[in-house]
Formats: structure tokens, C-alpha cells, sequence
């Protein structure tokens, strides 16, 4: 069961809301996606300052079987960048709701979170799939 | 690892060091001693092994001996085609009128290596159905690179600038996107249909005034044909675009079919996969580009022209020149010409029926595996598979045995392991390419080990997770090497 206070895209991205006054979310990626992926072993991750866009890609993760695109769940500013997926990219294992986010991100618009898929909605979308 | 002195292969050549032991006694200073001119140019830290030489020679000797290849074990390794190397192709390579000629020699004196150039192109361009052939490409990517550089430009020279797109199917070569990519190309995926084919629907929205073309791998990693390939070709080249051809996996449809009469408008082969010349190990390899028509003056140069033919020198002379187009040159000199030696005589040895079995025996034996194997592996695309078969570890997985461990385990049973992972869209993929130099006997025993490993993924789940077993090193951290790379030998502190 993923965790019901974020919300998911089809390409396994989570974006939880911490500050709805700043609306400042964070995100990663799913506990499904990082199964699939494997030992990660590398991020290429955006810099801080940066603009992403909803379903644009913004970075890349290697595991060990392959290398795959991260596209932003979100339309924003880059807050910060989670520096120690640099040396850790495990932590993503490990660890992929919480210590394992991967960016924080100021949004342009605090409706855009409510497109995305709720928690129910995206378990149901991995167990189809 | 081997034991014994200074056989055992885990210990560095740094590490067997002794002070004062040595392989080469030098002579005595017979001259007299002459100051160096600046001193600083000395360095006292060079640190180099101390060891004789019948250890060195043991030593590489016992490494040598670990190797794993298509001469001592089945190497069933997907996409790869590593099928056995005739070794008349090495003869061939080393007469000396091969070996021993010069890039830089006048044509005049190089007329024989001339001639089994433009041959070999004449050959590849009738296997291919194709009129212009090159051989200058190094690699496959390498061939995929100057295609893609073909395209574009004759794009350009209609004129037509607009076509930013290369669309390529998500069962294709993973080369393919960073050819694509490095071409100047905006690479978009094409999505397979549930029978494994292009999803023609998906195609028919990008086809339009901005696609460039699409790149095709025929038979797809999934070791399908594309029942729909000629249909593709018709769309893409309604809108303008132009088909390119992996033709990586050609070893399926060597004397069958022609990918030039299916459409295509440029591809690339691999010799060092089809056509039997060596591979891996960082040999050299040869992808050349084979193409219609309309895309020949395009092609990397050189090319070799038969005298006569083009008004270039008289009749029965050969000549190297240069398409008036060309993207210019892809290598130096003309392509690995050893490798393209071995490629000939290939050809030449098997003659129209060999080429014909080659293809015939690839499918035989690929289905062979796939119906003995269905009933315990899982087969996401369950149709008749051309040269390699697609299975799934899906089922051994949910008694937590993985594709990766199913790989390992094999390695216990003598086998290469088969590409894992890969293509992407079927999950636990193992992919595995017996090629038609196996017989009935090897194919029969890497069935059993399979069936085997499937047996213990239901007893031992935890003894297959941790394989391979009997190999010199167990189980290696591939997270940790990839994590933290540590990659040169350091002396002790």
C-alpha cells in the first residue's frame, strides 16, 4: 500500500505537499519503482533554481539492469536537491518515501497536485499493470 | 581460482613482487658514466612488479585459462549472435598479401585487396537488397551513427530542414536512441502493439512534416518479425520520412528475406555478429551501411569502385573514391580490413545455400529452446520467435528467485548466462540467442540446466539467490563496484 498523504503519476513519481502556504512539495519516486529498477547506483538530478514541468524529464536514474528517465510529477521551481543521493543513491532503496525523496519543488500551481492520482488510485494502477 | 604458487589467479602481479627478483638480466655498464642532465627528470616512486619471467608467464597463462568463450562454452547471449568463428576466416586473414599490405600503399600495388572489398560490398548489397554499400564503419553504433547522418543530410538537401524527429520502437537496439541522439535527432518512442509488433496507430501520429524517420530492429529484440514492416515502411515514407534498418539481427533472415524489398531505406550489419568474424573483447568489429538508391551518394566514404564502371581508371582495376555527397569519413583508411577479410571468406565458404541454412538452423534452434521451455519459463509474446527467444523469469520471481540469479546459476552449469533485463518492456527478460552453430546435444543440456534451476526455485530458492557457486569468484556486488568504484591497485600504506 503506498502511502495516502502524496499523490502518484503513471511513471511511478510521488509528490507529497509539506507547506501548503509556500506550496513547497517534495518528491521522489515510488517503492514499486525502485523494486522494478533494482540497485540503483547513480541519479542525474537538476540543480536547484532550475523550472521543471509536469511530465518533462528532469533527470535520469541508473541501477544495475538499466537506465531510465525521471520526469518531474510536478510544474514549479526547484527548491533543493537531496545532495545525498550523490553518494548514497541507495537511500532510495532503502528508504524511498522519506529520507529517499529527491527534490523539493515551489509549484506554480497548488491545484496541479489534485491531477494527480491518489494513493488508492495508483495501487490500483501498478496491480493492473 | 587456481591454486599453486605462481599459478593462483587472486593475487595481483603487484602483490607477487620480491626484491630483487627479476626476469631480464641487464649487462654491465660498459661505457663510461655520464651524469644525467637535469637530475629532476628522475623518479625513485616508479613502482613495478619484481618477478621472473616463467612467473609472469604462469600467471597470464592461468588467467588466460579463465577465459570464457565461443571456442569452450555455449554462449547463448540474446542479440549478440555469438555463433562459432570458422578459423579458414583467419587463415584467409593472415596470407600475407592481406597482412601484410599498407593503407598508404598506391592502388596499384593493393589491386587484390581492392577487388575483395568491392566483392564483399557486391555480396552484402545482394544479401541486403541494397545498391550502395560502405564499409568504412567500425561498430554497429558506429554504422547506426553514419546512417542517421545519411538521413539528415538528405533531408537537407531536399531542402527540408523541418525533420527533427527519429521515432524508434521501444523493442528496438538500445543503441539506436544514442545514434539518433548524437545525429542531432529529438528521439521519440514508438510503442509495440500486444503482438510485439510496431503499434501503427501510435506511428500514424508521428508521422507528419517533422519526422525525420523511424529506426527498425528486424527481427525486434523481442526475436520477432514485425508482421506489419511493410506497412510501416509505407507510412513513414507517405509522410516524408525515411525507414532505417538494424540489421543487428540479420543472422534470422540471411538468404530470405531483403530488407531493401521490404522498404528500408538505409541499414547497417554487423559482420562480427552475422557474418562470423570475432567479437567482444574489444576486437575490432565492422558495421557497414548498405542503402537504397536515393541515399548512395551519401554514403561514408570510401568506397571502392570497380574500374570502368563509374569512367575511373580502365577496365579490371579497382579504385577507392568517394560519394559525391558523402558525410565524409567515418575511420581512417578503409574500415578493419582484417575483419572485412574474414567476412568474405564467410560468405564465400558457405555460398547461396549455406547463407540460406545459416538463418534456417538460427529459428530452428531458437524454437527448439522456446517449446522446451514454455511450460516453466514464462513467454510474455507467446509466437513463433525468429533467431532468439524472449522468456520471463516473472514465475520463478514470485518464489523469489530473479532473472539476474537465473543468469548466475547458469554460469554453476557451464553456460554463458543470456542477455538479462533487456528489452525493457518484458520484466525479467532473458534472452537467449542459440545461434545455428549449436547442435541438438548442447542445446538439449542447456535445456536441463534451465529446468534444473527452475526445480531449485522452488527447493533452494536462497541457494540459486546467491549462485554462481563453482566459479572462481562467488556472487560479486555489482551495486557496490558500480557505487564505488575502486579500480587500481594501490600499494600498502
Amino acid at each position: 500500500m503506498s502511502p495516502d498523504d502524496r499523490r502518484y503519476t503513471r511513471e511511478h513519481e510521488w509528490a507529497k505537499l509539506d507547506n501548503a502556504d509556500s506550496r513547497l512539495v517534495s518528491v521522489g519516486i515510488t517503492a514499486f519503482a525502485q523494486d522494478e529498477l533494482g540497485d540503483i547506483v547513480y541519479f542525474d538530478l537538476p540543480n536547484a533554481g532550475d523550472s521543471v514541468s509536469y511530465m518533462v524529464k528532469m533527470g535520469e536514474v541508473e541501477s544495475v539492469k538499466a537506465v531510465s528517465d525521471l520526469f518531474s510529477p510536478v510544474t514549479g521551481q526547484i527548491e533543493a536537491v537531496n545532495d545525498e543521493l550523490v553518494d548514497h543513491p541507495e537511500l532510495v532503496n532503502d528508504d524511498p518515501f522519506e529520507s529517499g525523496w529527491i527534490m523539493k519543488v515551489v509549484l506554480a500551481d497548488l491545484a496541479e497536485l489534485e491531477t494527480l492520482m491518489s494513493a488508492s488510485e495508483y495501487d490500483e494502477y501498478i496491480g493492473s499493470n | 581460482m587456481l591454486k599453486g604458487g605462481s599459478r593462483d589467479t587472486g593475487k595481483l602481479l603487484m602483490e607477487r613482487s620480491v626484491p630483487g627478483r627479476m626476469g631480464v638480466v641487464t649487462p654491465l655498464l660498459d661505457v663510461p658514466l655520464q651524469p644525467m642532465p637535469d637530475a629532476s627528470l628522475l623518479r625513485d616512486d616508479l613502482s613495478l612488479p619484481e618477478v621472473s619471467e616463467p612467473e609472469v608467464v604462469q600467471y597470464f597463462t592461468a588467467l588466460s585459462q579463465l577465459n570464457f568463450s565461443i571456442d569452450t562454452q555455449f554462449y547463448p547471449l540474446g542479440s549478440c549472435t555469438m555463433k562459432y568463428n570458422p578459423k579458414i576466416n583467419d587463415e584467409m586473414a593472415f596470407l600475407p598479401g592481406f597482412a601484410a599490405i599498407h593503407p598508404l600503399q598506391p592502388e596499384e600495388q593493393s589491386q587484390g585487396a581492392l577487388e575483395l572489398l568491392y566483392r564483399l560490398q557486391e555480396f552484402l548489397g545482394e544479401i541486403t537488397g541494397m545498391a550502395g554499400v560502405s564499409l568504412a564503419t567500425l561498430a554497429g553504433a558506429h554504422g547506426e551513427l553514419a546512417g542517421v547522418l545519411m538521413m539528415r543530410a538528405y533531408h537537407h538537401a531536399q531542402g527540408d530542414t523541418g525533420r527533427t524527429k527519429m521515432a524508434i520502437p521501444d523493442s528496438a537496439h538500445g543503441t539506436n536512441p544514442a545514434s539518433a541522439a548524437m545525429a542531432g535527432f529529438d528521439v521519440v518512442s514508438l510503442a509495440s502493439d500486444k503482438d510485439g509488433n510496431v503499434d501503427l496507430e501510435a506511428l500514424h501520429e508521428l508521422a507528419g512534416p517533422d519526422l525525420a524517420g523511424v529506426m527498425i530492429t528486424l527481427p525486434s529484440t523481442l526475436g520477432l518479425f514485425d508482421q506489419n514492416i511493410v506497412e510501416v515502411c509505407r507510412i513513414v515514407h507517405e509522410a516524408g520520412g525515411l525507414v532505417y534498418g538494424d540489421g543487428a539481427n540479420m543472422n534470422a533472415l540471411l538468404g530470405r528475406t531483403k530488407l531493401g524489398d521490404l522498404g528500408f531505406d538505409v541499414i547497417h550489419l554487423n559482420l562480427h555478429k552475422t557474418f562470423s568474424t570475432p567479437h567482444g573483447g574489444g576486437g575490432p568489429g565492422a558495421g557497414p551501411v548498405c542503402c537504397a538508391p536515393i541515399l548512395a551518394p551519401y554514403l561514408a566514404a570510401p568506397v571502392v569502385a570497380a574500374g570502368g564502371s563509374n569512367g575511373n581508371g580502365s577496365v579490371g582495376t579497382y579504385s577507392l573514391s568517394s560519394p559525391e555527397q558523402s558525410i565524409g569519413k567515418m575511420s581512417g583508411y578503409h574500415g578493419n580490413f582484417g575483419v572485412l577479410v574474414r567476412a568474405y571468406t564467410y560468405i564465400r565458404t558457405l555460398g547461396d545455400a549455406g547463407i540460406k541454412s545459416i538463418s534456417g538452423n538460427a529459428v530452428l534452434n531458437a524454437n527448439y529452446l522456446l517449446q522446451a521451455l514454455k511450460d516453466i519459463y514464462y513467454l510474455p509474446y507467446d509466437r513463433t520467435c525468429m533467431h532468439e527467444v524472449v522468456l520471463s523469469a516473472d514465475w520463478q520471481r514470485a518464489r523469489g528467485v530473479s532473472g539476474l540469479d537465473v543468469a548466475k546459476r547458469l554460469l554453476d552449469y557451464g553456460f554463458h548466462a543470456p542477455t538479462m533485463y533487456f528489452p525493457l518492456i518484458v520484466h525479467e527478460a532473458l534472452m537467449i540467442e542459440p545461434t545455428e552453430a549449436e547442435n541438438r546435444d548442447t542445446l538439449d543440456a542447456f535445456i536441463q540446466a534451465l529446468r534444473d534451476i527452475n526445480q531449485e526455485s522452488f527447493d533452494d530458492p536462497d541457494f540459486v539467490h546467491h549462485a554462481p557457486h563453482t566459479t572462481p569468484v562467488s556472487r560479486l556486488d555489482e551495486a557496490g563496484a558500480a557505487r564505488h568504484p575502486d579500480l587500481r591497485w594501490r600499494p600498502e600504506a
